[in-house]
């Protein structure tokens, strides 16, 4: 007898794990950096009609591999099936899905504000609570860049809206594991 | 060339034009047979049927632009129905590629969302690489289509050729084989307290060629067997725990039984909603045993409960040698053997004889199968004459039916048919097509006449587009829209027109020796039967209906 495998199998017993997890997921794959591999990966998002919420694209410290990162919803998405229709494609060489707990997850955005004389302070103000970094300056406006979870990017734009939010950039998260693994 | 001799290539399906010259320059001084096509589509389905026919990685060679596109439909086709297959294209000169040159398509574009895999060559060197790479992932594993995109300058470019001796290796692609040790003990063990069990068989066991190994876990215990469509075959349709096919156009006993099910075995099929009918309420009873190579494949529709990943000529024995080991007693699936005979007794498949001579297309294929020995290689079009075949002829033996499960395509028999027949000379090659099929891809006379390959075309002639005109009969309140065939061509003298030989039968009386002498004869035949012009194919659960709501 093997150990793991039960005496008896009933079949009442049988259950099926569930599909959905409910959380944000982000994957990190491994892609061969070779022509068209993006293509590949986003068709397969659009046909299984699977929604990416933030894709970002990367050199690896291999010159033949790229890393792709892209986050999307658990919620709606069995993330399961989602890897193992991306494992078919011959060039995705690895996929991880990052544990939350075990991540350190990083995006970069830029906010153009409107900034008159009047609160120019002010919107300093939040920056330097943000930790943000103040990256161009001009009469009517700032630029301010801001790094961190996704979370603390959208924070930092509710704050910064009402001042007239003139144009935001983001880059999508990428993501490491902690530790030395 | 080199390369595709390596692989073992034999027969390969296609036609020049500008942008593959060079390819078709070198195949005068190839040692294997180019069997010149009229229509790249033809091509593509012809490299399916040799594929589907023989086991073996068929192959087809396009021109670039509308040559690779007309490829198109035949790379989806193999992609649904994992057809082991290898699609080379031309592509126009390196320097015009983006320009929108003259034929210039972009066919590894068009083609991403339905090939396994695809290359692009953008140096001459990787050429041969490139060719063993696409043999190995369009066999291994899942089979299916891969393409081969090659610039005209570099295909003509001399390159060195070294043999390979390595096997080949790549980085992100590992076919599962065998299986967990574990999962299939776990298996044999819920199969073994199943009351109601039922295998549910499909394309896989086929393309694993694992219809030895489903034969003997069959006979371990007295498992009731259906299959799909693409299925047919693994399990004799003459064998004594067989309940015909399941699915849209499936027995009442399978679907039954389906519905009823305690424990479902699935190998090899993939729970398409042709099979499944309305997801919610499918087999409502059951737990899931989900055999399969493909992973992905597992839970997509239908969550298994006992997942197993491997290759169907590996998992079966193992799972055969588990289940024997628990001795279980065959006596407890008496009450479901009951269940299943009576309906068997109450709803076999049947229809109503025609009278004075009027030919019923069900008593067609029975006609077939007692002319042909029913042990003809049957290729098909789509539509009803497909599922009457399914229903009706009766497969003993895998690789006996060749069809378009998946992708549908109407006019996919007769290049089917080819196809075959290059594959396996010494067998009786028919194709079943249907008249609103058969003018597709009816050019393929032309090849059979050509390059001489004695395909017989057995027309199941009604006059519409039988299938569609049965929906808008049924759920359309009878109102035809563009079904109806004719005027048709005088499909005897368009036969001859070609060079092959045109027979007709309008007789009941008359159908099986016309048959036999089409057979005999020499050469390829065409064969228009006149059927019933407005029978049903029954019985049928309407799309998004439940299996026990089958009607007729």
């Amino acid at each position: 007898m093997e150990a793991g495998t039960p005496q008896v199998v009933k079949l009442e017993e049988l259950r099926v794990p569930g599909q959905l997890s409910g959380r944000k997921h982000i994957l990190s794959i491994l892609v061969e950096n070779k022509p068209g591999v993006l293509a590949r990966v986003a068709g397969l998002f659009s046909r299984r009609g699977f929604n990416i919420d933030t894709l970002a694209v990367g050199p690896t410290d291999d010159p033949s591999i790229s890393r792709i990162t892209l986050t999307l919803d658990g919620a709606v998405h069995p993330i399961d099936q989602v890897t193992k229709q991306l494992h078919k494609l011959v060039n995705v060489l690895k996929i991880r899905d990052m544990e939350p707990e075990e991540t350190v997850a990083r995006e970069m955005a830029m906010f153009k504000v409107s900034a008159a004389v009047e609160n120019r302070s002010e919107i300093m103000q939040f920056a330097e609570v943000f930790r943000a970094k103040i990256v161009d300056v001009s009469r009517r406006s700032l630029t301010i860049e801001v790094t961190g979870s996704a979370d603390k990017i959208e924070a930092f734009e509710r704050m910064i809206r009402p001042h007239g939010l003139i144009e935001m950039v983001r880059t999508g998260e990428i993501a490491i594991a902690r530790g030395s693994d | 060339m080199h390369s595709l001799k390596a692989e073992g290539v034999e027969h390969v399906f296609g036609i020049p034009g500008g942008a593959n010259l060079p390819t078709y320059d070198a195949l005068v001084d190839a040692e294997f047979r180019h069997i010149q096509v009229r229509h790249e589509q033809g091509g593509g389905h012809a490299a399916e049927g040799y594929a589907k026919a023989s086991g073996r990685v068929g192959v087809a060679f396009a021109t670039s632009g509308p040559g690779a596109t007309n490829l198109v439909t035949a790379i989806a086709d193999a992609m649904l129905d994992s057809v082991p297959t290898v699609f080379i294209t031309g592509q126009v000169r390196t320097e015009l590629i983006g320009t929108d040159g003259f034929q210039e398509a972009d066919i590894l574009g068009a083609t991403l969302p339905f090939v396994k895999h695809s290359f692009a060559v953008t140096d001459p060197r990787q050429i041969p690489e490139y060719v063993h790479e696409a043999f190995h992932v369009a066999a291994t594993g899942r089979p299916g289509p891969v393409l081969l995109d090659i610039p005209q300058d570099l295909s003509r470019a001399d390159i060195e050729y070294a043999p390979r001796t390595e096997p080949v290796e790549l980085a992100g692609y590992k076919p599962p084989s065998a299986p967990n040790v574990k999962q299939v003990r776990i298996a044999a063990k819920a199969m073994a307290n199943a009351r109601r069990p039922i295998l549910y068989t499909g394309g896989g066991v086929i393309n694993a060629n694992a219809s030895e190994e489903l034969r003997e876990l069959v006979a371990a215990d007295r498992f009731p067997v259906t299959s799909t469509v693409m299925g047919l075959g693994a399990y004799p349709a003459s064998g004594e725990q067989w309940l015909g096919m399941l699915g849209m156009h499936g027995t009442r006993t399978a679907n039954y039984a389906m519905d009823e099910a305690d424990l479902i075995v699935a190998i090899g099929a993939r729970f398409d909603d042709r099979i499944t009918g309305k997801l919610s309420e499918f087999a409502p009873r059951a737990k899931f045993i989900h055999i399969d190579i493909d992973p992905a494949e597992i839970s997509k529709n239908v969550p298994a409960h006992i997942p197993i990943v491997g290759d169907a000529k590996l998992v079966l024995p193992a799972l055969t040698r588990e289940y024997r080991a628990l001795q279980t007693d065959p006596a407890r699936h008496e009450e479901w053997w009951k269940r299943i005979r009576a309906w068997q007794e109450e709803y076999p498949l049947h229809y109503e004889q025609g009278e004075d001579g009027e030919i019923k297309p069900q008593f067609m294929i029975e006609a077939m199968h007692r002319a042909t020995g029913g042990d003809a290689i049957v290729t098909s079009d789509v539509g009803q004459h497909q599922m009457w075949a399914a229903q009706y002829y009766g497969f003993d033996r895998p690789r006996r039916w060749i069809n378009s499960g998946g992708l549908g395509t109407m006019g996919f028999g007769l290049p089917a048919a080819v196809g075959a027949k290059v594959a396996c000379p010494e067998e009786t090659v028919v194709c079943l097509a249907g008249d609103g099929s058969l003018i597709m891809n009816c050019q393929e006379l032309a090849t059979c006449v050509s390059q001489e390959i004695p395909v017989k075309v057995f027309l199941m002639n009604n006059g519409y587009m039988g299938m569609v005109r049965q929906w808008q009969e049924l759920f359309w309140d009878r109102r035809y829209s563009s079904v109806e065939m004719g005027p048709s061509p005088d499909w005897v003298k368009l036969a001859e027109a070609f060079g092959a030989t045109g027979l007709r039968c309008e007789d009941s009386g008359e159908l099986e020796e016309t048959m036999a002498r089409a057979l005999d004869a020499d050469g390829p035949v065409l064969v228009d039967v006149r059927v019933s012009p407005e029978e049903n194919c029954f019985p049928m659960i309407p799309a998004g209906a439940a299996a026990r709501d089958m009607v007729g």
